[in-house]
């Protein structure tokens, strides 16, 4: 039964009557809370990247990025680069065609279960895809670039996908049936007129793959780990030397010498991926707008 | 969907009829032909998933004959000796993964009720990108700076502390002398994936309609209990898909893990001795594993780390359809 | 009949004396300026819930609402009528400081609330709240059960003994309780339209407010539920100090002590036009000797 208590003196004040003090603290409380985890995070972030780049950048000079190791790490660079590309070469088609029977082919079903799959192959451990590659490709011959640049590749193909397939369903409607009502076929209207317009997103799509991969080391760990870094390889059907393996090496080694290389590569492919984060969005703000205004 | 005929083009068609029907059978080919590349890009994708789980079964089956289910609780692992058990792994595998996730789904979602509820406009702006940040750092750096920097202050203060206050409890044992520990990979662990759960809870947070919280406010209720009683609840299950979510990242990191944990191979109650996880143990050995049966104990490790890493997986994709979340998971 | 409500307060309650005695003789054929009508002295009026002076709405640079003064009595129901856009529901959620929640509000001149400033900067949103509950136009139940729904602000408040008592007082306040009493437990998604307004209406009375906003509580409803709900004001009158917006002047024909005509004024140099109280009277008068020929045509169907 409502006491005394219960119902505010219309007359008194407004100023927090009853238990409304107390429960405006708790409020108040986790209002902190949640601004504090969101500061963590920030920091977080800053102390790893003011790590990388405090230790990273006395390591870092022209000699270190163009000479073989151990003085630099320019065949690394080349190699990742080399793994990098060939994987994009591959992804990239196949996601943009997996893309594209979502958007313009596929019926309920079957865009679930493709849905589906993308999102497995997204959640697949990395470590897994190198013991799939090492059995697929390496086991009994030997390790190359190429075999790691298709376990890079499985990484990619659902991120691209899925960049992709988010620009295409932004692009308007009207286009497509206008050109269905001109009497054009499918395949030329997709070719020439969707996915031109897709291409920002499609790019952008890339480079934050292309991002993400520079960095992946496990599928690179048993496909192409067992490189000379002192000198350029550009053969991908060898071990490629590259950044993430290398950095991966030199954690184990405790001489100061290691500890330096290791943070000047961590500190190269931070920039490199902090870039190509950036730019991806500037692609993709601008894509965006084009498409809202056509 | 063929294209339409306009009439208008018919009398055209007639005079020409040859190069007319020339092209749309060139047409018919050229739209086959796209259908058909695109279906093969599927069942590529299809195929690569069939062909993951095939290899590592296939991998693991010399393994699997030896020592059967045992291998599950056995925790010996003497690769000289041929004793391979992944008791201590799955072990492991488990406290590691969920020690990040009590730590991180809490910080997660509160970060996502800070980003939608609480943040002016422009700080949002600012806040949001440096989150999802966290997430592009590379694990092998991440795992570096770990062994680097974050180790020996965890081994330094962290730890000490804990032990100091709460050391009645098993779980806050002595601090090793490396700073390799569980709770150091944990910790990494948990910085992963925040941003993963902190982004999904966003979308979700911004997706509860303004009018049951404006109704809820307008009884009197504060911002806490505006969360506490509608967005929350309206909210949980995609929480719930989205922490599952970052617990598959977690069981699935390999290299930072491997970098941080220590590489032990005992079940141990503290936090803070070291440890090894299914993922982390096939990085650590698999390059210089020598014999077929330690690589194919190897692989059976991975099957183990297959079957958990695709039940939490599938377990959020079901639980984020069913109750609306649209299966986003890729960002 | 006007009827003044059961205003019994305490004779030491503060009253404000902010209007004067009536202009002194008001220039035939020129409508009088924008405030009440000539009203019986202060003394023998029921007490000033809500005084607004000069209230004007700015959202950002724009100006959504300019010069509104009148006064709202306890224990009455006071309508807002006028084309759409005209400001009435801007006015009616700057009664509870719903406003706040939205970018760029601004408000100038003053709103007192039992004399206190609502906008002063000791005032505590929460507890405004509490006195002040609103119904929205369109039904929002929170996704519990009907029972929780209702006795959510109660626990909030720490009002948590009889609970069940207040649930079904409040209920049956809606209307609604020979309709759901077997069904407290079930969603409450499951009811109607005009059973989830009603819900709405029971969880805002729940919690005993001293005044009730109204936006346009039928507006969604069928006709069959919009007769409910109008039945309910009448039932909820004395209890409560009541203030609905609406688009149809039946409604506030039939349930109104007091109705306050708005439109749109245009803005001064060419600005756009802007939100404003045009006539304020009792409900008779405005229907049946508008003074504002904007409220007669208006009223008289028009346009609008």
């Amino acid at each position: 039964m409502s006491g005394p208590a219960a119902v505010p003196d219309p007359a008194a004040p407004l100023t927090p009557s009853g238990n409304l003090r107390r429960r405006q603290a708790v409020s108040k409380l986790t209002e902190y809370a949640a601004t504090g985890a969101a500061v963590l995070a920030v920091g977080v972030l800053a102390i790893v990247i003011i790590s990388v780049i405090q230790r990273g950048a006395s390591a870092i000079s022209f000699d270190f990025l163009v000479k073989g190791g151990p003085d630099g790490i320019g065949p690394m660079l080349v190699g990742t680069g080399v793994i990098v590309g060939v994987a994009t070469l591959i992804a990239a088609p196949i996601a943009i065609l997996i893309a594209l029977y979502l958007t313009e082919y596929a019926g309920q079903r079957f865009a679930r279960a493709i849905q589906m799959t993308l999102d497995v192959m997204n959640g697949l451990p990395s470590i897994i895809i190198a013991l799939f590659i090492f059995g697929l490709l390496v086991v009994g011959k030997k390790q190359s670039g190429i075999a790691g640049s298709i376990g890079l590749a499985i990484i990619m193909v659902p991120l691209i996908a899925r960049g992709t397939q988010e620009i295409l369903l932004l692009v308007p409607k009207a286009q497509r049936e206008a050109a269905d009502a001109l009497g054009v076929a499918r395949w030329r209207t997709v070719l020439t007129v969707v996915l031109p317009s897709a291409l920002g997103g499609i790019a952008t799509a890339t480079v934050l793959a292309v991002a993400r991969a520079a960095g992946e080391t496990a599928p690179l760990l048993l496909a192409s780990s067992t490189f000379d870094g002192s000198s350029y390889h550009l053969n991908p059907f060898e071990a490629l030397p590259n950044v993430p393996i290398r950095i991966f090496q030199l954690s184990e080694d405790p001489n100061p010498e290691a500890v330096a290389e290791a943070w000047g590569l961590s500190l190269v492919l931070v920039t490199l991926i902090l870039i190509a984060s950036l730019s991806a969005r500037v692609l993709l703000a601008r894509s965006k707008r084009k498409m809202g205004g056509s | 969907m063929s294209a339409a005929e306009s009439p208008v083009m018919r009398p055209r068609a007639r005079r020409r009829r040859g190069a007319s029907s020339r092209r749309k059978r060139f047409d018919r080919f050229g739209d086959a032909a796209l259908r058909g590349i695109c279906i093969l890009a599927v069942l590529l994708a299809g195929g690569a998933i069939f062909g993951v789980v095939y290899e590592v079964i296939d991998g693991a089956r010399p393994a699997i004959s030896q020592y059967g289910l045992g291998f599950l609780s056995d925790t010996a692992w003497q690769p000289n000796f041929n004793e391979f058990g992944a008791g201590a792994l799955i072990f492991g595998t488990l406290v590691s993964s969920f020690v990040a996730l009590a730590i991180g789904a809490p910080i997660a979602i509160s970060i996502g009720l800070f980003l939608t509820l609480l943040a002016p406009a422009g700080v949002r702006g600012v806040v949001a990108p440096l989150v999802e940040l966290l997430a592009a750092i590379p694990s092998v750096i991440l795992g570096f700076w770990g062994i680097i920097v974050l180790a020996p202050f965890v081994r330094d203060t962290i730890e000490p502390f804990l032990n100091g206050t709460l050391g009645f409890i098993p779980l806050f044992g002595e601090p090793q002398t490396t700073g390799s520990s569980v709770f150091t990979a944990s910790l990494i662990l948990t910085i992963m994936i925040i941003p993963i759960i902190a982004s999904i809870s966003r979308d979700l947070f911004q997706a509860v309609p303004r009018d049951v919280q404006d109704g809820a406010a307008a009884l009197g209720a504060t911002r806490w209990e505006v969360v506490r009683g509608v967005v929350l609840p309206s909210t949980s299950s995609g929480l719930i898909a989205a922490s599952l979510l970052g617990l598959g990242r977690a069981l699935g990191e390999a290299i930072a893990v491997a970098q941080v944990i220590g590489a032990g191979s005992a079940i141990h109650a503290s936090l803070f001795m070291t440890g090894d996880t299914l993922a982390a143990r096939i990085a650590n050995e698999f390059p210089g594993a020598l014999t077929e049966m330690h690589q194919s104990a190897l692989f059976y490790c991975g099957l183990i780390l297959l079957v958990i890493g695709l039940a939490s997986n599938l377990l959020a994709q079901m639980i984020g359809r069913r109750f609306g979340y649209a299966g986003g998971a890729m960002r | 009949m006007t009827s003044y409500g059961n205003g019994s307060d305490a004779p030491s309650r503060l009253r404000l004396r902010t209007d004067g005695p009536p202009p002194a003789g008001q220039v035939p054929g020129v409508a009088p300026p924008p405030e009440e009508a000539a009203q019986p002295s202060e003394a023998l009026l029921p007490e000033a819930v809500f005084d607004a002076q000069q209230v004007a709405v700015f959202y950002g640079p724009k100006e959504a609402l300019t010069d509104v003064s009148l006064k709202i009595r306890r224990g009455q129901i006071t309508a807002l009528i006028g084309p759409s856009g005209c400001g009435k529901t801007t006015f009616l959620r700057s009664l509870n400081r719903m406003n706040d929640s939205v970018p760029g509000f601004r408000i100038g001149g003053k709103i007192l609330y039992h004399g206190y400033d609502m906008y002063a900067g000791n005032v505590d949103r929460v507890e405004v709240r509490r006195r002040i509950g609103m119904v929205f136009q369109k039904p929002n139940p929170f996704p519990k059960s009907i029972y929780d729904n209702i006795a959510w602000a109660p626990r909030n408040l720490g009002l948590r003994s009889g609970l069940d008592e207040r649930v079904e007082k409040a209920l049956r306040g809606a209307a609604l309780w020979d309709e759901v009493k077997d069904r407290l437990k079930d969603s409450a998604f499951g009811l109607s339209g005009g059973q989830q307004q009603r819900l709405c209406i029971a969880r805002a009375i729940a919690i005993e407010p001293d005044v009730l906003l109204l936006d346009e509580p039928a507006s969604a409803l069928d006709p069959i539920a919009t007769g409910a709900i109008e039945d309910l004001m009448h039932s909820l009158k004395g209890r409560f100090t009541i203030v609905i917006v609406t688009h149809n002047m039946q409604q506030a024909a039939r349930v109104a002590d007091r109705t306050a005509f708005f439109s749109l004024q245009a803005g001064g140099a060419g600005a756009k036009p802007v939100g404003t109280l045009i006539e304020f009277d009792d409900t008779q008068a405005i229907f049946g000797q508008p003074r504002d020929p904007r409220t007669r045509d208006y009223v008289s169907g028009r346009f609008g």
